[in-house]
């Protein structure tokens, strides 16, 4: 199965990239955006067998940097 | 009495050989080289750096994939028992990364790769590191970084002034960093992470010779004059 891991910066953490990203889509000529903040998704092919402690382990300690990043996590149903 | 120092290699670091080369001729000694995947650290070492680079080429976030490789648990006991580390960019971010300090270094606020020198104030003049400076100095050091954007939340910042934990601070704005922080110390005060580059600027033909004195000061620190 796949459990998809969605990491976003939290709120107050500055972020660069959105910030270009939104400076982007005003170059399209759109100008109905407020704000961007871009994140990332990591998907992991897992067995059924995989633990919600084990996925919060990966998730906590490796996938993201809890001094500024939040996660989700999500299990994909087949 | 020589002084035994340890430069750590990670896939994608590229300022070992210059660090490594600052500690000999500072101190005389050639420094152990060790790769990531050794478990363990020689015996008895005075001084460990972590040197700069793209270690795993950034994947995930700087410096993650390297505070998890085999050699940085060696690395983390080590710190514990006392023995001074020190981390210059790619290595301060790894001991971001690794807890061995506080807070988070995220993209550059303006976005681009900076790599120029930059002047930086001399906060902190009671470390093992920065015993050779003198308090408010004010000294030129490279960067070269994508992600030095120092990031901690205010109570954490708060705490890390007050507890004279600012090693050094860029003297403008470089990087969006909090506070313009440019390196901070552990609580201990025997780890050492900064953004810019001393090793690179060790002798005349460098072009500067602002980095010496924090080489010197370690190494009288720790083995005497």
């Amino acid at each position: 199965m796949k459990v998809r891991v969605f990491v976003s910066l939290k709120n107050g953490v500055l972020d660069p990239q959105g910030r270009a990203i939104h400076h982007a889509i005003e170059g399209l000529g759109i100008h109905s955006v407020q704000d961007v903040r871009a994140g990332k998704m990591i998907e992991l092919e897992v067995d059924a067998s995989v633990t919600d402690a084990q996925l919060e382990e990966m998730a906590a300690k490796l996938l993201t940097n809890t001094v500024i990043e939040n996660y989700r996590i999500e299990r994909v149903q087949p | 009495m020589s002084f035994r120092s340890a430069v750590i290699t990670f896939p994608g670091s590229n300022c070992d050989r210059d660090m490594a080369d600052a500690l000999e001729k500072v101190s005389g000694t050639a420094p152990h080289r060790v790769w990531h995947g050794d478990a363990a650290l020689p015996d008895g070492l005075d001084f460990i750096a972590l040197p700069g680079g793209f270690s795993y080429g950034d994947y995930l976030r700087s410096g993650a994939m390297a505070a998890r490789s085999p050699i940085m648990q060696a690395v983390i006991a080590a710190a514990g028992k006392g023995v001074p580390v020190l981390g210059v960019c790619n290595g301060f971010q790894v001991l971001t990364e690794a807890g061995l300090l506080p807070g988070a270094l995220m993209r550059n606020a303006g976005i681009r790769f900076v790599c120029r020198e930059v002047k930086l104030k001399v906060e902190n003049t009671q470390s093992l590191f920065t015993a050779g400076y003198s308090a408010g100095q004010e000294i030129t050091i490279p960067v070269a970084h994508h992600d030095g954007n120092y990031f901690a939340d205010a109570e954490a910042l708060d705490r890390l002034e007050g507890e004279g934990r600012v090693a050094f601070r860029y003297a403008e704005p470089v990087n969006g960093s909090a506070r313009d922080i440019a390196g901070v110390l552990n609580a201990a005060g025997n780890v050492l992470g900064m953004m810019p580059h001393p090793e690179r600027v060790i002798e005349p033909a460098h072009g500067g010779t602002d980095g010496r004195a924090l080489f010197e000061s370690a190494v009288r620190g720790l083995v005497g004059a």
